[in-house]
């Protein structure tokens, strides 16, 4: 590396903007001060300086050979491997225990592997696929254990990282015999992995290819089996805060793990994951895995209604009080005994629960009970309950709902507004452009460069205050200061102004209840009810959005959970309206 | 990106007057039906969250602009450039113009951009692509215009001049004719300002020769880089105005004629009344027969007959010996004051009070009722009214004067505004409303008697 050399390259570095150079080994240039590589290298700026032009003839050549990069060979799966480990990684700096990466889901991926013939089988996929008996016969087959230059070890960090004694299982993981596609010489279809081109035409049933949302998934079921304090809300809320790589995670392959081609298609990615999506993701997951009965859920557990409930009470501001009744309506719906809760993929029906999108259910569930939110029932008891707080300053006082509303409406606005300028502003793609093929090659290039100095350009008329300042994960996206100012606490306020003693117990004063779905569906679309917003009372539809919000999905299936968790709550009325079916839409409270 | 987007930008882009402008259908719109477009043809297909958020964040560029609030703009547009990535090829292709007219306007607003930014950001725009680097090297030079930096526009002018791409498409040639106009006006300017600088010297000085000379070669460059615009057909008036100038400062009056000619006259030209003044101001000059110049001013009269020259054009109808003519004058007069701008005119109502009176007397009452026919359900209330007359006398006596003559002349002596004005006791103006009582019995087209 020649400093003096590089003196003759002037320009300004795309990375921090300095001249200041070095040579490489291969002859490229380098910033000395961010370690950024151009893409320029010496003998095509100064041409003169080489003496022979038979020597400069063959470095043209050679340069045209090798249009397409020249990394190390990997495998797609081996990508995908790169990717959990740093999402588990990520995980674990999110506070998860050690245990998640090193054996839980280091087992799935190991499973996942030998399931779909990729590895940790006699046969495998490829071998299997092409020419087996030439490949039975290669000597290097039979000892592929034992060859250095693999690169899975290298590319790959192992979920493990106890040492020495674990690398023979690392070993092990090596999945194929090299076997160089030759398709992946031809110009238009390539890949800069080994298998990328064959990967993506893969098609037979009964596989599930591996894809970058079902990293999520594989993610999931880790923490689902670590009974971890993670939902799969908070989870895809994380993705998006970015605080776990998943939008470019090749990213962090490392710098000899080339893609293009075909892997643009496997590992690049514009959405960001979506809750129903990889719900249903995990269950497949889990099920081709074939994996066991998951551990069970207790009441201890954080995944626990009780729990969640308690934990979504404060996140929205609610009375501490209302957990009674959350309890309650848990345990009359028998939705946290363990059978019920506990994930079992082997089960005639695998159905997980959606445990956050069921917990807020819950308290919807009760805040009609409460309050019937008819946009009548509900205002008029805030007059009462401002009337006394008005009078009883001293006490402890009663849950004002109209006073929440304006509270939770704001602050629900506020944060929705930032939220939707923050994704405005995101930028999807990543510094290392992917590109289809050779031809393609110097084009892309040449678009991330002129995004680049644009966006820099653009830069310094941005004020001087960083736009987007990146949150520090947490599980809670409000916070709730007791004294009173901007965002008054009404954790502590009493429900006694809509529950009335009776007899032994506390009954709700408001008798009333109206179930949001009348009739499921009962058809073959899947789906067991619908939601048409316009149908239902403006403080309904403001509590659905807010919810629906917290957990980032669709009004539509929170919707659904309340109307299933009322199905349970009032069988006898459901089994009546069977009968009767034009009945008022107001059912009494046994 | 939907047409509703543009044109929301369009009206705040600036120097844009000269440009021809293509008329879009009826004008309306429906951003909503573009989106309702947009579902069906991705087949339903729910798109990705990229081109959400690319789309979310453009309408806040737009929101942004529109409140003028250019640092927020600068931020959104910052991640806007990410579309020129996009993987979908056909808003990656319209990418580049959009980011030019956001980015441009922002930079030409923003505080804390300067000459230099814009330059830089115009250069690397250019030459995205190759469709738009005519278009932004036109409104980069009318940016520097702008900015008073007359050479750097014209060199910009001359690079783009030059520059060729392949087959060029029909819409670029007008935008090489329309640069190298430009251009030319760029020169005009040049030429005016020495000629300014010749008229101050004097014709014996020795400078003098060599001034001309340099005004010679200057106007010979710019009428090669006009005359090639000002055939196309469309709205030039700048450019023609300018080289008709130098044309008539060099004595090609027969060019000169030529030109405006065409200008107004070819039908493939948009009706442009500027055409036709520009037409009837060289006649003028040029001391054409009156016959000509009221051809002329006939066809701006049609398509504005409110413009000022119509005064002039009455007195020459007035003048004319042609019966026709006279009868036209009145109609003419008529015309201008059926407009809310015209109506303080007093010059114009002067006119109508002593041309009522003339036609009048020279009993064409025919040709006043014709034109009264028409009018005489709503000026009454839009011009003579009981609080016209009150206000007119506040402001301006003479008028009020002229117009009780036509009131009264029109309406005859009952009418509000005639005897609100007859009964105004004042000293200097007594003569005056003593006569107007005169004309009014004599002549009204109303008959007391009926």
């Amino acid at each position: 590396m020649d400093l003096e050399e590089a003196k003759e390259f002037k320009d300004r570095c795309s990375q921090c903007a300095a001249v200041s150079w070095g040579l490489t080994d291969e002859g490229k240039y380098y910033c000395t001060s961010c370690h950024n590589v151009t893409e320029r290298s010496r003998e095509v700026i100064n041409t003169g300086a080489i003496p022979n032009t038979k020597i400069q003839a063959i470095n043209r050549g050679l340069k045209r050979k090798r249009k397409l990069e020249k990394g190390w060979d990997w495998y797609v799966c081996e990508g995908f491997q790169h990717i959990l480990y740093q999402q588990a990684k990520a995980l674990q700096t999110l506070g998860v225990g050690p245990e998640l990466k090193n054996e839980v889901l280091h087992n799935f991926w190991k499973r996942y592997l030998q399931k779909s013939k990729q590895a940790y089988c006699k046969n495998p996929v490829y071998t299997s696929r092409r020419k087996t008996t030439v490949l039975e016969d290669n000597p290097s087959h039979s000892d592929w254990d034992s060859e250095p230059e693999l690169l899975s070890d290298l590319s790959c960090p192992s979920f493990v990282e106890s040492g020495a004694e674990s690398q023979p299982d690392v070993h092990t993981q090596k999945p194929f015999p090299i076997i160089k596609a030759s398709q992946s010489e031809t110009a238009s279809v390539c890949s800069g992995s080994l298998d990328g081109v064959e990967y993506s035409l893969r098609k037979e049933k009964g596989i599930v290819k591996m894809t970058v949302p079902r990293t999520l998934a594989f993610c999931y079921l880790s923490l689902l089996w670590q009974r971890e304090t993670i939902t799969l809300a908070d989870l895809l809320r994380f993705v998006e805060e970015e605080h776990i790589p998943y939008i470019n995670a090749f990213q962090h392959f490392p710098e000899e793990m080339k893609l293009y081609g075909r892997d643009k298609g496997i590992f690049a990615i514009e959405s960001w994951p979506n809750y129903e999506d990889i719900y249903k993701k995990v269950i497949e997951v889990a099920t081709v895995l074939d994996l066991p009965r998951f551990p069970d859920i207790t009441e201890d557990c954080y995944l626990h209604p009780n729990i969640l409930c308690m934990k979504y009470l404060m996140e929205v501001n609610l009375p501490d009080e209302m957990h009674d009744l959350t309890c309650h309506v848990v345990k009359v719906t028998g939705m946290g005994e363990v059978d019920f809760l506990t994930f079992d993929p082997i089960a005639k029906k695998a159905k997980a629960v959606k445990y956050d999108v069921q917990a807020v259910a819950v308290i919807v569930v009760v805040l009609k009970l409460l309050f019937l939110l008819d946009d009548n029932l509900e205002w008029s008891l805030s007059n009462i309950a401002e009337k006394y707080n008005e009078k009883n300053e001293e006490d402890k006082p009663w849950f004002d709902f109209r006073k929440w509303y304006q509270v939770m409406k704001k602050a629900v606005d506020e944060k929705k507004q930032k939220w939707e300028e923050a994704r405005a502003k995101y930028l999807w793609k990543s510094e290392k452009p992917l590109y289809h093929s050779a031809i393609d090659r110097s084009v892309v290039y040449k678009r991330r460069e002129m995004v680049v100095s644009l966006q820099k350009q653009f830069s310094t008329l941005v004020g001087s205050t960083p736009t987007v300042e990146k949150q520090s994960p947490s599980s809670f996206q409000f916070s709730w200061t007791e004294e009173g100012g901007d965002r008054p606490c009404f954790h502590g306020h009493s429900l006694q102004g809509v529950l009335k003693q009776k007899g032994q117990s506390l009954m709700t004063k408001n008798s009333l209840y109206w179930l949001s779905t009348q009739k499921f569906c009962k058809s073959y679309c899947k789906h067991v009810t619908t939601y048409e917003e316009s149908n239902f009372s403006l403080s309904y539809q403001f509590i659905l959005n807010l919810f629906s919000f917290l957990l980032r999905i669709k009004t539509s299936l929170l919707h659904e959970e309340v109307s299933l968790i009322e199905k349970r709550l009032f069988k006898a009325k459901y089994s009546t309206t069977k009968k009767k079916s034009s009945r008022s839409r107001k059912a009494r409270k046994c | 990106m939907s047409d509703f987007s543009e044109e929301l930008i369009r009206p705040t882009t600036e120097d844009e007057q000269g440009e021809p402008r293509a008329p879009s259908g009826t004008g309306m719109c429906f951003p909503w039906l573009q989106k309702h477009i947009e579902t069906i043809a991705t087949g339903g297909k729910q798109e990705k969250d990229f081109a959400q958020t690319t789309s979310a964040c453009l309408s806040l560029i737009q929101e942004a602009l529109l409140k003028h609030q250019w640092q927020r703009a600068a931020e959104y547009m910052h991640s806007y450039f990410q579309i020129l990535e996009d993987s979908d090829s056909n808003k990656r292709q319209i990418a580049p113009e959009i980011i030019w007219r956001l980015g441009s306007e922002i930079l030409y607003y923003h505080p804390k951009s300067s000459v230099e930014t814009f330059n830089t950001f115009a250069d690397r725009m250019k030459n995205i692509g190759v469709m738009n680097y005519l278009k932004i090297s036109l409104q980069h030079a009318l940016y520097l215009l702008h900015h008073g930096m007359l050479e750097d526009a014209n060199r910009n002018l001359s690079q783009a001049e030059t520059w060729r791409y392949g087959e060029k498409s029909s819409s670029q040639e007008v935008l090489i004719n329309l640069i190298q106009a430009y251009k030319g006006l760029l020169q005009y300017y040049i030429w005016s300002k020495k000629k300014m600088e010749l008229s101050q010297l004097d014709e014996d000085d020795y400078a003098y020769n060599t001034a001309s000379q340099n005004m010679l070669n200057h106007s010979w460059k710019t009428s090669i880089n006009l005359c090639a615009l000002i055939q196309i057909p469309g709205v030039w008036d700048p450019f023609v105005k300018s080289y008709v100038e130098m044309l008539e400062f060099y004595g090609d009056q027969d060019g000169a004629r030529e030109v405006l000619t065409n200008y107004a006259y070819d039908e493939k030209f948009p009706s442009n009344p500027n055409a036709h003044i520009y037409l009837y101001n060289f006649l003028k000059r040029e001391k054409a027969p009156r016959e000509k110049l009221i051809s002329v001013l006939k066809i701006l009269y049609q398509i504005v007959p409110s413009h000022k020259l119509m005064l002039e054009f009455h007195r020459l109808l007035r003048k004319s010996e042609n019966e026709e003519h006279h009868k036209l004058g009145l109609e003419v007069l008529f015309g201008v004051l059926d407009f809310a701008g015209c109506t303080k005119n007093i010059t114009a109502w002067k006119y109508l009070a002593k041309y009522l009176r003339q036609t009048l007397m020279g009993r064409h009452l025919a040709w006043v009722q014709e034109e009264w026919n028409s009018r005489k359900n709503w000026w009454p209330s839009f011009h003579f009214s009981y609080f016209r007359a009150k206000s007119d006398w506040k402001e301006d006596k003479a008028l009020a004067c002229e117009k009780a003559l036509v009131a009264g002349l029109l309406l005859g002596k009952g009418c509000r505004y005639f005897r609100n004005i007859s009964k105004q006791d004042h000293q200097v103006l007594k003569k005056k409303i003593k006569q107007i009582k005169k004309s009014v019995k004599k002549y009204s087209i109303v008959n007391p008697g009926l």
